[in-house]
């Protein structure tokens, strides 16, 4: 299984644990697209975090509307640690949509040329 | 019984099941030895895709437990290991076990798999059924524990390539058997099951037409993880198959193979591979079903039958299969011929036919009961000693799981705890003879100190440092903020490694240490330990995954890999910087259980923990003891339960530890695990550690049928009664008609309500050898006999008694007639209505679920389902626990059940609680989430969220009780005013991540 090398991981306990003002900071670091993986809905070790992050996702994703950036560059995908086949498909497929969408216009001038995406699962 | 008894438990088998039990036995103070035939532990459930009725990923929810059991400190695990013999008596058993060689030392085989690259010969993989491959030196799948190669010595060709390509130098080709000798004061069995031979049926074609599958099979073709990664295709010519069939009941409820058992969970796997190939297939799939009876009797099932044939579209086909054949072309086809209902015959084609294969018991299975002189039962499974739900008629030797007959996971792992609670209460006086408890150095205080971090960059082999430029990483590590030391090392994890890296912490004064390497779903732990016996707090540690999610899924791009491990590097020192130790929080438990009902199941809930040692309140809320079963005259195996009732409460009103409170009801509950104050009606307060609800369910009062109208017409309980006391109504009748799912299976009672099925066919027997003369005539919709119940329902039609089937659609019509009572109802085979003069009309009224479940939903902040139910935490691998810790549930409280598995439930409830009873100090997860109290509105949005009723307020201000977290992050995730933080997942951590990654060094 292979997938392309230019996302970046941050480790949560749950989905649910993320907050708004992380996934903004990573664009505002000049991430060009952000996209949360949770488990499966209804699979939630948790029981609803996976809701939680899904609602707070949406939330973002209109801001970054409202600001310019496109709700687009943030997505939140839902599936299982033993479907890594699936991770690598959106992996591929988010890295495509952010190729589309071009660089963040956030993106600061210093950081280089290289597409980096956060991923925080 | 002279010496004392001995503190550990053998436990054989480690699948679901003597998994459960191993860790239940650890965590009450029992050492265990558990036992493997097979290089893994794990069993069936990591082959399986996804888990009925939640669709759960099958390897999601066991791999935590198979990283516990493997690492428990009380838990020893022998695989490739056989019992050869169990000598001695209750309490002190001595066991010889031979361990066959693997040709790997476990220690040394850090899994890397360079070995397996390496070996020149493939082997059809077991784990697989043969579908895709392996090598001769493999693991069995790669979450197996121990994460460990085995040799094949059968296809191995000692060409020496394996040998040469591990660097651990842990193969071995010259490791010869050895005989091992223990001692145990109580065995637990639960060696699983075989999958019936289906090519023993030949008119099915398995073996002879390649799209003619098992449906094990079909579960590694729909796994992720299987040799199709999960795309619906099939074996044969790797196409999209657009129209699928099952045949139920392969292998079982047939005589002439001399499986006249229904293996009870074939019903339900098939619907589910059914609804999963369908959301796996990019085409419109036609899903087709051909079954005798279907089954879906445990909870949750009837309403996932209902959504998969409603709303899921799968076709369901009452059917009897004469024969698969294949059509005369490429496609290789196949063409069912089948009878309807009705009589007709019809064929129909498909591209594949799937073979729901039943359960059967291995020739070792049988060999081993055999050898143990255990009473075995016709079809060579364990025969449990009657109404122990888990007992043998060898004392001291407990079976758990599909030894005792076919069964699914929940009730696998509730036979598991209950195993394991009876091993325990048997083993009382030795409890905490034998474990061990792991010392640590006192914690540093490194409050107020700069960072100083270490950075530990594993090579993994060549698994990382073949792809990553490890010296790079390292270098670059160096010259990062608060970086005060990097290094490399071929295996990070290796003994020689870990005690480099407790000299480093020690010689370079560091405070805080990031290992890059693997995953820290099966390291992390071990780091930690490490650097804990280092005398840092665990919290100062972090891991990057610069191999699963790195060099592994880069192996073609060195350079970009490089790269991203270096930022992934960079972003975990920054987070690094911040740790802070998180102190374990601890509380002392109150050794006392409350046992909520005082029917069957909270008797023996409360006999088990009292057993234990514990002391027990058991509230009852009527003025005696004995709930339903006071009405229940005979077992389904004929027991006599007035007399083993009668012998039950008096066992429990005079065991000392018991305190029985009738008449009596819970007022008010505070407090949480380990430390609960519950108030009763009598104004009396208990103060207690955990808490069981075994409150019992109710019979369906039916207002359908002339119930009530005639006194002809009695419940199934009514009827029982009237049997044994010798009715007139009853003695003088001449036609009986039973009539099933009454209040069951309906839209406002979505569920199958379990034992009515067997109960009617056990009543009809009854009555048949009353009087043979009688006629009886039992009105279905589908018969239930799962398991051995099914031995019933054939000597039931053996000897006379009519079965008719109708449809929901089209009830029976009961009316009152000159003399009798007048039946009509159409017949399944005829076509036509049917009028049967009854004398006595039985009704198989559903079981309910009292109103008091919810009050007490309420009390103790536990859920209920829709069917008014207790629900439990996880339906398939926490059966009796509630969410909320230190609660617990068993018997109808939790949904119907028969006696025999309430008994065995009850006992599970005891084994689980006994593992917080048997701590003196309960420990806060590691991880939990904290309120800065000044910053809290108490706006209780973190009340209303938490699934674990952690958070309280107190004084305007919320507060997170530790013990009750579990580090899920949902509130500080939610909390507006950001008052929330979770320990470890800090905001400002992800956000120096992010920083980190996108700055420049």
């Amino acid at each position: 299984m292979q997938y392309v090398p230019n996302i970046r991981i941050v480790e949560m306990p749950c989905s649910g644990t993320i907050d708004h003002r992380v996934l903004l900071q990573a664009f505002e670091d000049g991430a060009d697209g952000v996209f949360v993986a949770g488990c499966m809905e209804g699979d939630c070790h948790f029981q609803k975090g996976n809701y939680r992050a899904r609602k707070r996702v949406n939330a973002v994703k209109k801001l970054l509307d409202e600001i310019g950036l496109g709700g687009e560059r943030l997505e939140m995908y839902n599936l299982s640690a033993a479907m890594g086949p699936r991770f690598a498909e959106i992996a591929n497929e988010m890295t495509e949509r952010v190729r589309r969408l071009g660089p963040s216009p956030l993106k600061k001038q210093s950081a280089g040329t290289m597409e980096k995406e956060g991923d925080v699962a | 019984m002279s010496a004392e008894k001995t503190g550990s438990v053998l436990v054989v088998g480690a699948g679901i099941a003597g998994i459960q039990a191993s860790l239940d036995l650890a965590e009450s103070g029992y050492y265990v030895y558990l036992v493997e035939g097979s290089p893994a532990i794990g069993g069936t459930m990591p082959m399986l895709d996804k888990t009925f009725p939640t669709n759960d990923c099958s390897m999601c929810i066991l791999s935590p437990k198979l990283v516990e059991c493997g690492r428990h400190l009380n838990i020893k695990t022998y695989t490739c290991a056989d019992v050869v013999d169990v000598q001695g008596e209750p309490g002190n058993f001595t066991v010889t076990i031979r361990q066959r060689p693997r040709y790997v030392d476990v220690d040394k085989c850090k899994g890397c798999g360079e070995c397996a690259e390496a070996c020149p010969i493939d082997v059809p993989s077991e784990f697989d059924q043969g579908i895709g491959e392996r090598k001769a030196i493999y693991k069995p799948y790669a979450q197996a524990f121990p994460n460990a190669y085995v040799i094949d010595k059968e296809n191995c060709i000692e060409c020496g390539a394996c040998e040469e390509a591990c660097q651990a130098g842990a193969i071995d080709h010259s490791m010869e058997e050895e005989t091992i000798e223990l001692k145990v004061g109580a065995v637990v069995l639960c060696p699983g099951f075989e999958k019936f031979d289906a090519s023993k049926l030949a008119y099915y074609g398995y073996g002879r037409y390649p799209n003619v599958l098992t449906s094990l099979e079909f579960e590694r073709i729909l796994s992720a993880s299987g040799p199709f990664q999960g795309h619906l295709v099939r074996p044969y010519d790797k196409k999209e198959p657009r129209r699928i069939a099952w045949i139920q009941c392969v292998g079982s409820r047939n005589c002439r193979v001399e499986h006249g058992y229904c293996s009870s969970v074939c019903c339900m796997y098939a619907i589910k591979e059914a609804v999963i190939a369908r959301e796996h297939s990019k085409e419109p799939l036609e899903i087709t079903i051909f079954y005798m009876d279907m089954r879906t009797y445990g909870k949750g099932f009837e309403k996932y039958y209902e959504r998969a044939r409603n709303e899921q579209g799968v076709r369901f086909i009452r059917s009897r299969t004469y024969e698969i054949s294949e059509v005369e072309d490429e496609s290789k086809n196949l063409r069912i011929r089948y009878a309807q209902e009705d009589g007709s015959i019809c064929e129909e084609e498909f591209d594949l036919v799937v073979l729901s294969i039943g359960l059967e018991p291995s020739s070792s299975i049988k060999e081993l009961g055999r050898k143990l002189g255990l009473t075995m039962n016709e079809y060579g499974f364990a025969e449990p000693a009657p109404l122990t739900g888990v007992g043998t008629n060898k004392p001291g030797i407990f079976v758990a799981g599909a030894f005792s007959g076919p069964k699914d996971i929940p009730e696998t792992v509730m036979q598991a705890s209950a195993a394991a609670g009876a091993s325990a209460s048997l083993l009382a006086e030795a409890r905490g003879t034998l474990v061990k408890e792991k010392e640590f150095p006192p914690e540093k205080d490194v409050s107020g100190q700069p960072p100083r971090i270490g950075v530990f960059v594993c090579h993994c082999g060549v698994n990382i440092g073949g792809v990553v430029k490890v010296p790079e990483v390292v270098e670059m590590a160096k010259n990062l903020p608060n970086v005060v030391y990097a290094g490399e090392y071929l295996y990070a994890c290796s003994q020689d490694s870990q005690a480099a890296m407790k000299q480093i912490i020690e010689e370079y004064d560091l405070n805080r240490v990031v290992v890059a390497s693997c995953s820290p779903r099966t390291h992390k732990p071990l780091f930690q330990e490490t650097v804990r016996e280092a005398g840092l707090n665990r919290a100062l540690f972090e891991m990057a995954n610069i191999r699963d999610q790195c060099s592994w899924v880069h192996m073609h791009e060195p350079e970009k890999a490089t790269e991203k491990a270096k930022d992934l590097v960079k972003m975990v020192v920054a987070k690094a910087a911040l740790l802070e130790p998180i102190p374990q929080v601890s509380a002392g438990v109150t050794k006392v259980a409350l046992v909520i009902g005082g029917g069957v199941s909270g008797m023996t809930s409360a006999l088990s923990l009292a057993d234990l040692g514990y002391r027990v309140h058991l509230v009852e809320k009527e003025q005696q003891l004995g709930g339903v079963a006071r009405r229940i005259k005979q077992g389904l195996k004929g027991e006599d339960i007035p007399s083993f009732l009668s012998d039950l409460i008096a066992r429990v009103t005079t065991h000392p530890n018991i305190q029985v409170h009738v008449g009596t009801e819970v007022q008010a509950v505070a407090g949480y695990v380990g430390n609960f104050v519950t108030t009763l009606t009598d104004g009396q307060e208990v103060q207690h550690g955990v808490a069981i609800i075994a409150i019992g369910g109710e019979e369906y009062k039916p207002t359908e049928y002339l119930y009530g109208e005639s006194d002809r017409v009695f419940t199934q309980l009514e009827l029982e009664e009237a049997l044994a006391g010798g009715d007139p109504r009853i003695e003088n009748a001449r036609t009986f008609v039973l009539i099933q799912c009454v209040g069951s299976r309906e839209p406002q009672r979505p569920y199958c309500s379990r034992v009515c099925c067997a109960k009617s066919v056990k009543l009809a027997l009854k009555l048949k050898e009353k009087n043979p003369a009688v006629n009886v005539f039992v009105l279905y919709r589908d018969i239930r006999t799962y398991g051995f119940l099914e031995d019933y329902y054939l000597e039931a039609r053996r000897k006379g008694v009519v079965f008719i089937r109708y449809d929901s659609a089209n009830k029976p019509l009961v009316e009152k007639g000159d003399s009798a009572l007048k039946v009509t109802v159409t017949d399944h085979v005829l076509g036509v209505p049917v009028v049967i003069d009854a004398d006595v009309i039985g009704l198989a009224s559903a079981i309910v679920a009292p109103e008091s479940n919810r009050q007490l939903s309420q009390l103790f902040k536990v859920p209920l389902n829709e069917d008014g139910f207790f629900l439990e935490a996880h339906m398939k691998l926490r059966p009796v626990d509630f969410t909320s810790e230190g609660i617990f549930m068993a018997g109808l409280a939790h949904g119907p059940k028969n006696l025999e598995e309430n008994i065995a439930q009850a006992k599970a409830a005891a084994g689980r609680a006994s593992t917080i009873l048997g701590k003196d100090q309960l420990e806060s997860h590691g991880v939990v989430a904290v309120v800065q109290q000044d910053k809290c509105a108490a706006c209780l949005t973190c009340v209303r969220l938490c699934p674990y009723n952690a958070p309280k307020i107190r004084n305007y201000a919320a507060e997170i009780e530790p013990l009750l977290c579990q580090g899920c992050g949902t509130c500080a995730g939610e909390c507006p005013n950001k008052a929330i933080t979770l320990q470890g997942y800090k905001d400002r951590m992800q956000m120096a991540m992010s920083r980190a990654l996108f700055r420049e060094v």
